[in-house]
């Protein structure tokens, strides 16, 4: 079933019940599907951290370890893309559910976090990556 | 329609699990767009990195990032479950994962200390 062609013009109550019930699985599907990558970086993010803080950070240390370190890179890349997926989805379901938003705010409210994880997120890895500043 | 759940609904050891996820998930969600901020730094070069670290070197910060490293911990394992139940085979609401979770992070955080004043 096409759910666009359920929304498109209807504004009967059943197709627009059917619609959002599809965006509504969509929504867990992919929430589901970042949590399983995410569990694999977070387990990695978590030795990393509790590697890092020993002795104080320095951006020396931080950037020593990430500058030029393409392994590194992509790993935090895929970590900042299952972020800017997953993390959209649960506050839009917060956001509906305690603070009583509607529908289409919550889609904005997605949206716009999604973006500004995606980009924010993608900007720090570009900055501890692929940025060399003299020391 | 709204439905409220009343406390006969919430003295259950599912119920205070979903609540952590959601509280740890929001947190996190709230710390993350700082997080990215405070990395992008590097931008302007090592010293502005090092500018904000030097800040943020107080004890009042670093208790906040142990506290959300201990969230980050507890929402993973807390996930970890809900895959389980929703996509391993049936077996109820795994209550042994919900106390295997809190194990989980406070295990994490002890670790965490440990760095910490290392």
């Amino acid at each position: 079933m096409n759910p666009s062609a359920l929304d498109d013009g209807s504004s009967e109550p059943a197709a627009q019940a059917i619609a959002q019930a599809i965006a509504q699985a969509r929504r867990w599907y992919w929430q589901r599907i970042s949590a399983m990558v995410l569990a694999l970086c977070v387990l990695v993010h978590l030795v990393v951290m509790v590697y890092a803080v020993r002795g104080g950070l320095s951006a020396a240390e931080i950037l020593g370890r990430t500058q030029g370190n393409w392994a590194f890179g992509s790993f935090y890349a895929v970590f900042v893309i299952a972020c800017a997926v997953h993390v959209p989805v649960g506050v839009a379901n917060i956001a509906r559910e305690w603070w009583g938003l509607r529908e289409h705010a919550a889609r904005v409210l997605s949206l716009a976090l999604a973006l500004l994880l995606l980009v924010a997120g993608l900007r720090a890895v570009v900055a501890v990556v692929m940025v060399t500043t003299p020391a | 329609m709204k439905h409220r759940n009343d406390h006969r609904a919430r003295a259950h050891p599912a119920w205070w699990a979903f609540l952590m996820h959601r509280l740890s998930g929001l947190a996190l969600a709230l710390f993350l767009p700082l997080h990215f901020w405070a990395l992008g730094q590097a931008l302007h070069g090592a010293a502005a990195l090092d500018g904000f670290l030097k800040f943020a070197d107080q004890p009042l910060f670093k208790f906040a990032e142990w506290g959300l490293v201990v969230l980050l911990a507890l929402h993973m394992m807390g996930g970890v479950r809900l895959l389980l139940i929703e996509f391993g085979s049936a077996s109820g609401l795994r209550k042994n994962w919900i106390a295997g979770a809190v194990a989980f992070a406070a295990a994490v955080g002890m670790a965490f200390a440990l760095s910490l004043f290392a």
